[in-house]
């Protein structure tokens, strides 16, 4: 079966730095994979790349089995409409209050008129556990959470299929990164969407992961269930994920 | 010897990246103007760029205009009086304010005021990854946060420029007529059969180049800024600099244009 996304021998270089040396990576239809490692390990390169934020140097990127470079810039766009994104800092548009952010992709499409996009916005906001209210503030005004739950909003709001998370409970204490994780996994399920995460949050790639893959000098080290991050038998992703000082990511940053 | 070499490296270095930045600049004003032809239009987006850079800037250069006006036609008598050609004040004032400091003033302020806010506002954007966050949004960041700006820039300083003239050269039959005794008739009929519409066309022409420039830097500036508030900060200083550079040398480009017509 075709997975929805395949990144197949990705590599983007920043001057002299590999960031990405040759990325593979699938993910099937309806599932959600969780992609682990280190802080710069290349992880919002890679989703950056993928979302076509970044032109990466080589590979392929492939959703439902087309490639993405192969298509001229009207296909690529349309097939980049599929794709939802929550940021790690939110991102917010500070000039617009919330309902707007939530309801800014229905509106950009022009798929309805502005009285309907408040509409569908309080809905999507409902469904994160907002308030109608708090459409009418301005994203300043929201604590983290509220932010990064509105950003969660925005994402799902045109209802992609696929979804990407940058990092989602960074910044939260670990009640709120639960609560947000929860709604991740029910909007994702919901929705039907595959969902590619990075984290660094072993408590939280568990909870959003069906599958996890590991990062490692800009390449995939390890993939397997989500269950099993923490008895991978793999010495990078085992020392990673208990969080030890000693093993084979310590020794290469002492070389 | 090495002194020497080193001292033309880095020159030729600097030399290298006025070149680089120079094409980016060229790039980017050029992709603007192609977008600005083709749909999907932000008409809210430009009305809004349209009450930041010109409603909201008009009090600076109302104030700014009508104290310059004033000013000139205070030290205009105090030179004219040498040569008994105090008449010629109304003249000297609204061919002054009208083709060359109404337009330059009042860029020069707005550069100040507004071409600073938006390499702000987009500076953070870009630092905030809401640039890139519209680009997951089905919205392509140059239509939605440049194109409105430049349109609005180019629009928006005319429209100044010509309250900046009136006000101008009602500072100037204020200090004439209240001050120095002109009668304010004559004064009035002066000014008027001196003034050619291709003085005041010049003067906004020139506005709407200035207006341009300014939101084009203050875009560009912001766009590609990075490395978080330190960056935003130099990405403003950046945009009011150079525009307040480029409108100056323009000013020259374009009055020499009109002048050898």
């Amino acid at each position: 079966m075709t997975p929805k996304l395949r990144v197949r021998g990705l590599r983007k270089a920043f001057g002299d730095k590999q960031v990405l040396a040759g990325v593979d990576l699938e993910v099937a239809a309806g599932t959600s994979m969780v992609v682990i490692g280190g802080s710069g390990s290349g992880k919002s390169v890679l989703l950056k790349c993928i979302i076509g934020l970044i032109e990466p140097d080589e590979g392929v990127i492939e959703i439902d089995g087309t490639d993405l470079a192969g298509l001229d810039r009207e296909a690529r766009d349309a097939k980049r409409a599929q794709i939802g994104m929550l940021f790690q800092n939110g991102a917010l548009f500070d000039s617009l209050p919330v309902w707007e952010n939530v309801a800014f992709g229905l509106l950009a499409r022009g798929a309805v008129a502005r009285r309907e996009a408040r509409a569908r916005a309080e809905a999507v906001l409902a469904q994160v556990g907002l308030a109608a209210s708090v459409g009418d503030l301005s994203p300043s005004e929201l604590s983290g959470g509220m932010q990064k739950r509105v950003g969660l909003a925005r994402a799902i709001a045109a209802e992609p299929a696929i979804m990407f998370f940058d990092e989602p409970t960074t910044g939260l204490d670990p009640i709120m990164g639960a609560i947000i994780d929860g709604l991740i996994v029910d909007c994702v399920k919901r929705l039907g969407s595959t969902a590619v995460a990075i984290t660094h949050d072993m408590a939280s790639a568990r909870r959003i992961g069906d599958h996890a893959a590991m990062l490692h000098q800009g390449r995939i080290v390890w993939t397997d269930r989500a269950e099993h991050l923490l008895d991978s038998g793999n010495p990078v992703v085992d020392q990673f994920t208990h969080g030890r000082r000693e093993g084979p990511i310590q020794m290469e940053l002492r070389r | 010897m090495n002194a020497l070499l080193d001292a033309l490296a880095g020159t030729g270095r600097s030399a290298l990246a006025f070149c680089r930045v120079a094409g980016q600049l060229a790039l980017f004003g050029l992709a603007g103007l192609f977008h600005v032809l083709r749909p999907p239009f932000y008409g809210r987006m430009v009305l809004r760029s349209m009450l930041d850079i010109g409603y909201f800037s008009l009090p600076v250069v109302a104030l700014t205009a009508i104290f310059t006006g004033m000013v000139l036609a205070l030290q205009s008598y105090t030179g004219f009086a040498r040569f008994s050609a105090e008449g010629a004040i109304a003249n000297l004032v609204v061919l002054s304010i009208t083709r060359e400091l109404g337009p330059v003033l009042a860029g020069l302020m707005v550069a100040g005021r507004a071409g600073a806010a938006m390499a702000a506002e987009l500076g953070t954007m870009r630092v905030t990854d809401q640039i890139d966050a519209l680009g997951t949004l089905s919205t392509n960041p140059m239509k939605y946060l440049v194109v409105p700006r430049l349109i609005a820039g180019t629009l928006a300083l005319p429209l100044l420029v010509v309250v900046a003239d009136i006000l101008g050269v009602l500072g100037g039959f204020i200090i004439a007529t209240l001050k120095l005794g002109f009668n304010s008739a004559t004064y009035l009929r002066n000014t008027l059969d001196f003034l050619q519409t291709d003085d005041v066309v010049s003067g906004l022409v020139k506005a709407a180049v200035f207006g341009f420039i300014i939101a084009l830097m203050g875009c560009f500036n912001g766009y590609n800024s990075r490395g978080g508030a330190q960056g935003v900060g130099a990405a403003t200083t950046s945009a009011v600099v150079s525009a307040s550079v480029l409108i100056l040398a323009f000013d020259y480009v374009l009055t020499e244009l009109f002048f050898s017509r």
